[in-house]
């Protein structure tokens, strides 16, 4: 095991993995990150805790991450490298370890200027694949960035990434997947999925890399709130690909908010059937509430309980 | 080249506003290439600024003089003559020319007629691109001829990130993204391979967060 932690023990002992997200509040009302974990508790594995989400000034992951940990929703904390130079994000995270967390997502971060500070200094010391690497270091070479030794205890965290299977070069996508899982990533949350058929392409160039069976791929799914989400969704995000169709089946409902529940459900299901798609990550933030019906919608309830012990003999089988 | 821009003209006439002679100095270098500091360019805004003062009722004086190069002492030293008959000093140069007229007049406020932006050069008619960073540890024979320091905003050496679609930029439709650059470019030389690789994190010190740089030619010091 490399943390233990219960989505790392979740997808060891090969169950469909369910990962969901936390968006922390911009203040610093304890209560709303409590309610949102009453949600998504015992319907999920783990969570994302954003990190600032959008160069929006939010709570920290970090601080929200141990506030849902007694509460039985086990976080992914988000770092990302807009903010913080490698001294604070390894500062950072020796005390999420020390504080009981065991999973990390490593990102790039959105770019200061889509944030309520485009003023800000875009720090950007590292690139996500060199913060998945420092974070890999750390914990199986019990070493700091700079090569000197962790003489204590070191991090011991379950590394992920995103990588975007919809954006150009679209043949350099998986490759770059490559990258980040040789730099240390042991599981992947992608892109919103609404492109299926594309999701498709890429998984067969990244089976072909054999990249599914060095690491666990969670395809990332949300449903669609409204007609206007899905337009804007469709063509003003860069780096998401909602099809036509989508957008013709959600103006076609009567109620749109179940018909986009009812998608997502759809989509989770088709992507369940690709070979190397080891879970799914349910994007709905600010919109909670709709998890556990997805969840139970799709089939991926009750949420299973594995012992460390009983994944590791998965492991080794 | 240096590109520069002149500052907005109202913040030009705010800062001479306390004073009653100014000279007007141009750079005869890279701000003259990037038409924003040269021989003409003074020429336009001391008229200017001439005549923003004759509607307003000021009572102002302009001087222009325009040198080869602001960031040469023996340049500067031209400007004495001029420099002793006004009380401010306008410089159409990039930052450097203005600091080094200041530490050579240092009797005499120096005003910054321009925003410094950036090493890059025209890209067409009316456009300057910045293309370098001055990071001091250059990669170009590693991304193809393409800075991703200078020319990508997140400054990424294993890109293009989640927000390169049709080969622009996730910040802005107008601004290339510069690892789909790199990727075409390295494909066309047939080294695609070379991406596969993880560039480690980089060495900043060089790019300015080592403190002030310095060069030193030991060779050629007297």
């Amino acid at each position: 095991m490399k943390s233990g932690s219960n989505l790392e023990r979740v997808l060891q002992s090969g169950n469909f993995a369910v990962t969901g997200e936390l968006g922390p509040p911009k203040s610093a009302d304890p209560e709303v990150i409590r309610k949102k974990a009453g949600i998504l508790k015992g319907h999920v594995d783990a969570a994302n805790i954003t990190d600032n989400q959008t160069a929006v000034v939010r709570l920290s992951s970090i601080a929200a991450g141990a506030i849902v940990m007694p509460l039985a929703v086990e976080p992914i904390i988000q770092m990302t490298c807009r903010d913080r130079n490698r001294i604070a994000i390894q500062s950072d995270l020796l005390g999420a370890a020390a504080l009981g967390m065991k999973n990390l997502l490593c990102l790039t971060g959105d770019h200061q200027k889509f944030g309520n500070h485009p003023q800000s200094k875009g720090v950007f010391d590292l690139d996500s694949i060199n913060l998945l690497k420092m974070v890999r270091d750390m914990r199986d070479e019990k070493k700091f960035q700079c090569g000197d030794e962790i003489t204590g205890k070191e991090p011991r965290l379950f590394v992920g990434a995103a990588e975007n299977p919809f954006a150009d070069p679209f043949e350099f996508r998986a490759l770059r997947l490559g990258k980040k899982i040789a730099a240390g990533a042991d599981f992947i949350q992608t892109q919103l999925v609404y492109n299926v058929p594309k999701f498709a392409k890429w998984m067969e160039m990244v089976r072909e890399l054999g990249l599914h069976e060095k690491c666990k791929i969670l395809a990332g799914v949300g449903p669609i709130k409204s007609l206007g989400a899905a337009r804007y969704m469709a063509t003003k995000v860069p780096g998401l690909d909602v099809p036509d169709e989508i957008v013709a089946r959600l103006k076609g409902a009567e109620n749109v908010k179940a018909e986009g529940i009812k998608l997502c459900i759809d989509i989770i299901q088709q992507v369940r059937e690709i070979k190397g798609v080891a879970g799914v990550h349910i994007m709905a933030i600010e919109w909670e509430e709709a998890v556990p019906e997805i969840a139970e919608g799709a089939g991926l309830l009750p949420r299973p309980q594995i012992a460390a012990s009983e994944a590791n003999m998965v492991a080794a089988e | 080249m240096i590109i520069a821009e002149q500052k907005p003209l109202k913040e030009i006439r705010e800062m001479i506003a306390p004073y009653k002679k100014v000279l007007v100095v141009g750079c005869g270098t890279c701000v003259t290439v990037c038409l924003s500091g040269g021989e003409k360019e003074v020429g336009v805004l001391a008229s200017t600024l001439r005549l923003a003062d004759a509607v307003d009722g000021n009572e102002r004086e302009f001087v222009e003089q325009t040198i080869t190069r602001q960031c040469e002492d023996e340049f500067i030293e031209q400007l004495r003559g001029n420099v002793e008959k006004v009380d401010a000093v306008l410089s159409l140069g990039c930052g450097v020319g203005v600091q080094d007229i200041a530490a050579i007049f240092p009797e005499i406020p120096v005003l910054p007629g321009l925003n410094t932006t950036s090493f890059g050069r025209p890209s067409e008619q009316g456009v300057w691109v910045e293309e370098c960073a001055g990071c001091g540890d250059c990669i170009l024979d590693e991304t193809g001829g393409i800075c991703p320091i200078a020319r990508c905003a997140k400054n990424l050496l294993n890109g293009p990130c989640g927000g390169s679609h049709g080969g622009k930029c996730e910040i802005s439709d107008d601004t290339p993204c510069a690892w789909a650059l790199v990727y075409e470019r390295l494909g066309r030389l047939g080294k695609l391979k070379t991406l596969e690789e993880i560039k480690p994190a980089k060495n900043w010190s060089t790019a300015g967060h080592g403190g002030p740089r310095k060069m030193v030619r030991e060779d050629l010091r007297k």
